[in-house]
């Protein structure tokens, strides 16, 4: 063993000490970013070579790259200190890589999720729910019927020790690389945990498959990798829940997602996020949707101090469907700047975009979209549609939609309105008995109901209660 | 028994220099009673009705609007002689319509992603809340609804009922009854409230609300606007019945006789200028369907 391994075991023993004494946690790296700590993570993982090294490369392309500063309307992010960032955090629970049993959680993490009411929702219907807490999957409940039909839904770390072929093949190769941007470096150096799912060819998972992720400590930087690979003819649908309490110091959420959607495949991706008011929520998530393939994403994105997401989706093959509906909700001192990205690189593509933003007391919103229609991409069409809602004047929204069409046979349709939330309606609301907070409330309701009617339940239940709770400003 | 009682009632448009719109309006109506307010544009009728109901677009400069309730006015709550008489003036619209009046918009607004089931049902357990709270006034009961207040009674999405709230089931039948009654399509129930209405289905959504929600007075501001003979006839059998079943008082704010053949007015006002000039009965009506405003006004002048 070189004096430089031996260096690194006893900073690992340290650490581990350190931290089950004071936070309970079994292990975490320091502060900061070195080669050195993504050395650790990977041992820590005991992760193969080439995961190693695609970590190491990907950090060097992250120091390589400047911090986007300079786009329009932009989120202010020199407070992203790198340095003061904890990039993993493992809890301490026996069972690497997930836990059976939910009864085997330790009180606290039960105790968590109880509160966010993810039981209930595992409870009462699903099927597998996996959660994260931290940087580890803790929790797992697989259906039995998908594992025969040969159906994976595990997390990311469990999936580079068994179906390492797989996770080679795509993870960040095809989809998005980490020279994609700077958080992709970033995340492709640091990432942990997340979900792996891969569908069989002609397979149709009814259910949704959902994982839930919660951020818990101060000062750390959640890094999740979502891999979802649909084979031709397959179908399923993956739902993500994310939240984050509020600290002092602020969090970073450097998230990556990637799917791959194989001829006649569909995908559907929903998201239902809630961070902390100090996270930073600077996310890629990406499709690659083949021949006659249909893409959907659903998101809500609440919370965070900034957000910077633009779900994308890549229309490669001819016949190949996009759809978009995004919400976000920003109230004081919150940037939201959030949109959807279109690639229409082959003939009959077809996407639509649906946003929606509300914004109140100073937040801000900003819807960014891009479509590109490339030569060739003939008899494709488009429609984008932006809807903001302000609650007051203070508050403001930006709507950027760039189109960049370079192929005329083409039809391309886009609508944005902004408004506020008029008075006559509240009144009209009023004089039927509501008052004024439960009249806006469902006015708001209202308005975000094309997102929650494409989530199940305890989702769209939990996504109107987290917006009730904005709007009475009672949330953290 | 209620009693809305309009006294001296002087209004301005809610903006610095705003123009003045109602100049001394006096106009009792009290359950049972049907009550026709009649008058050119731009006389005060719609001004008049919104103010009743609380609209922040206009203050009120001078006067009272008074309900009067009788100790059994509603089910489930007795009303002490110090509760009877309240100027609705001080209330916030919700209260008042907790109060028992109702507005029927001329122009109602259109609210998209919100069912008519959620939202009736929202609001009539809103009504019947904030009912409760008006009538129970000590500091505790105060406390016990801010308590209430923390949970998610309120959302749209609700499932169970809460204690003393009507719940799904229940209502649903309700709102089933109340729709075959007006002859409305079952499917209105599962529709967005107002959104893609046509002009005659807004009108005939509004008195299904005023149906389910059980007010002691309904101000009902030009029900009868854009609506063909039949759905004039479906509106009109809605009003009546609001009378006659629910032995509310009605005002009916109109430019058109035409309505007032099938709801017939125990008393037909007419507005001039910002105020009350002139009230009657049903014949009233008829001479100004015949003769138009011009001898109101002359008449009203010169006696003055």
């Amino acid at each position: 063993m070189s004096s430089e391994q031996d260096h690194l075991k006893e900073t690992d023993t340290e650490a581990r000490f350190g931290f089950k004494k004071e936070q309970n946690s079994a292990f975490e790296t320091e502060k900061g970013l070195t080669e050195e700590t993504i050395r650790l993570i990977s041992d820590d993982k005991d992760e193969p070579d080439w995961m190693r090294d695609r970590r190491l490369r990907a950090l060097r392309q992250f120091h390589e790259m400047p911090m986007p500063t300079d786009w329009p309307g932009q989120p202010d992010l020199t407070e992203v200190d790198i340095d003061e960032i904890v990039p993993y955090i493992r809890p301490d629970i026996d069972t690497r890589g997930g836990v059976d049993d939910w009864e085997e959680l330790p009180e606290e993490i039960q105790d968590t999720f109880d509160k966010l009411g993810i039981p209930e929702a595992e409870k009462n219907a699903l099927s597998g729910v996996g959660a994260q807490y931290e940087s580890e999957i803790v929790y797992q409940n697989m259906q039995e019927q998908w594992e025969e039909k040969g159906v994976i839904f595990c997390d990311m770390d469990k999936a580079v020790q068994e179906h390492p072929d797989l996770v080679e093949e795509y993870f960040m190769t095809k989809c998005v690389p980490p020279s994609d941007n700077k958080f992709a470096a970033l995340h492709g150096a640091v990432w942990s945990g997340g979900s792996f799912v891969y569908v069989p060819e002609n397979v149709t998972v009814e259910m949704p498959v959902q994982a839930y992720f919660r951020m818990n400590s101060e000062g750390m930087g959640q890094f999740e990798h979502t891999l979802i690979v649909a084979e031709e003819n397959s179908e399923v649908h993956y739902i993500e829940g994310c939240s984050a309490p509020q600290y002092s110091q602020f969090n970073l959420h450097s998230g990556c997602v990637e799917v791959f959607v194989k001829d006649g495949a569909h995908v559907q991706y929903s998201t239902v996020q809630n961070w902390s008011k100090n996270t930073y929520n600077l996310n890629t998530k990406r499709a690659i949707a083949e021949k006659d393939a249909t893409m959907e994403w659903v998101s809500g994105s609440m919370g965070s101090k900034a957000t910077m997401l633009y779900p994308c989706t890549i229309l490669k093959g001819p016949g190949a469907t996009d759809n978009h509906i995004t919400i976000a909700f920003a109230g004081e001192g919150q940037n939201i700047d959030t949109g959807a990205k279109v690639y229409h690189n082959a003939p009959n593509t077809k996407s639509t975009i649906e946003s929606k933003s509300i914004s109140k007391d100073g937040g801000r919103t900003n819807y960014r979209g891009l479509v590109h229609i490339a030569d060739g991409a003939e008899d494709s069409s488009t429609s984008v549609e932006c809807d903001a809602l302000m609650f007051d004047n203070e508050s403001t929204s930006d709507t950027m939609p760039y189109m960049e069409i370079e192929e005329s046979k083409v039809d391309v349709a886009h609508e944005a309105t902004v408004g506020k939330i008029g008075d006559e309606d509240v009144f009209y609301l009023q004089s039927r008995g509501l008052d004024d907070d439960d009249a806006k409330q469902m006015i708001v309701a209202g308005f975000i109901e094309p997102i929650t009617e494409e989530l199940p339940i305890e989702y769209a239940v939990e996504l109107n209660r987290l917006i009730e709770l904005e709007m009475e400003g009672s949330l953290g | 028994m209620a009693r809305l009682e309009i006294k001296n009632l002087h209004a301005k448009v809610n903006e610095d220099g705003g123009e003045k719109i109602l100049n001394g309006v006096d106009l009792e109506v009290a359950s049972g009673e049907i009550h026709a307010l009649m008058g050119p544009n731009g006389s005060g009728k719609s001004t008049t009705a919104k103010v009743i109901a609380g609209h922040p677009a206009y203050e009120v400069t001078d006067g009272e609007v008074l309900i009067h309730l009788d100790d059994d006015e509603f089910e489930d709550i007795e009303i002490t002689e110090d509760d009877q008489t309240w100027d609705i003036l001080d209330l916030e619209p919700n209260e008042r319509a907790a109060l028992g009046v109702f507005l029927g918009f001329q122009y109602p607004a259109e609210i998209e992603g919100v069912t008519m089931v959620n939202f009736l049902r929202t609001a009539l357990n809103a009504k019947l809340e904030e009912r409760e709270e008006l009538f129970e006034d000590d500091e505790e009961t105060e406390a016990e609804a801010e308590e209430d207040d923390a949970g998610y009674e309120t959302s749209p999405m609700e499932g169970e009922a809460d204690e003393g709230e009507i719940g799904v089931a229940e209502f649903q039948q309700l709102l089933k009854e109340k729709m075959e009654q007006l002859e409305m399509d079952e499917t209105f129930a599962q529709r967005y409230l107002n959104a893609g209405f046509s002009g005659g289905e807004k009108k005939q959504n509004e008195v299904l609300q005023a149906a389910i929600l059980e007010p002691s007075i309904a101000v009902l501001d030009e029900i009868d606007s854009g609506l063909d003979i039949d759905r004039l006839q479906d509106v009109s059998t809605g009003i009546n019945a609001l009378r006659d079943e629910q032995n509310a008082g009605i005002l009916q704010i109109t430019h058109y006789q035409r309505i007032l053949d099938y709801v017939e007015p125990d008393h037909v006002h007419i507005m001039l200028d910002g105020k009350v000039a002139m009230s009657g009965d049903s014949e009233l009506a008829v001479k100004l369907e015949e003769n138009g405003y011009d001898w109101v006004r002359e008449e009203v002048y010169e006696t003055a």
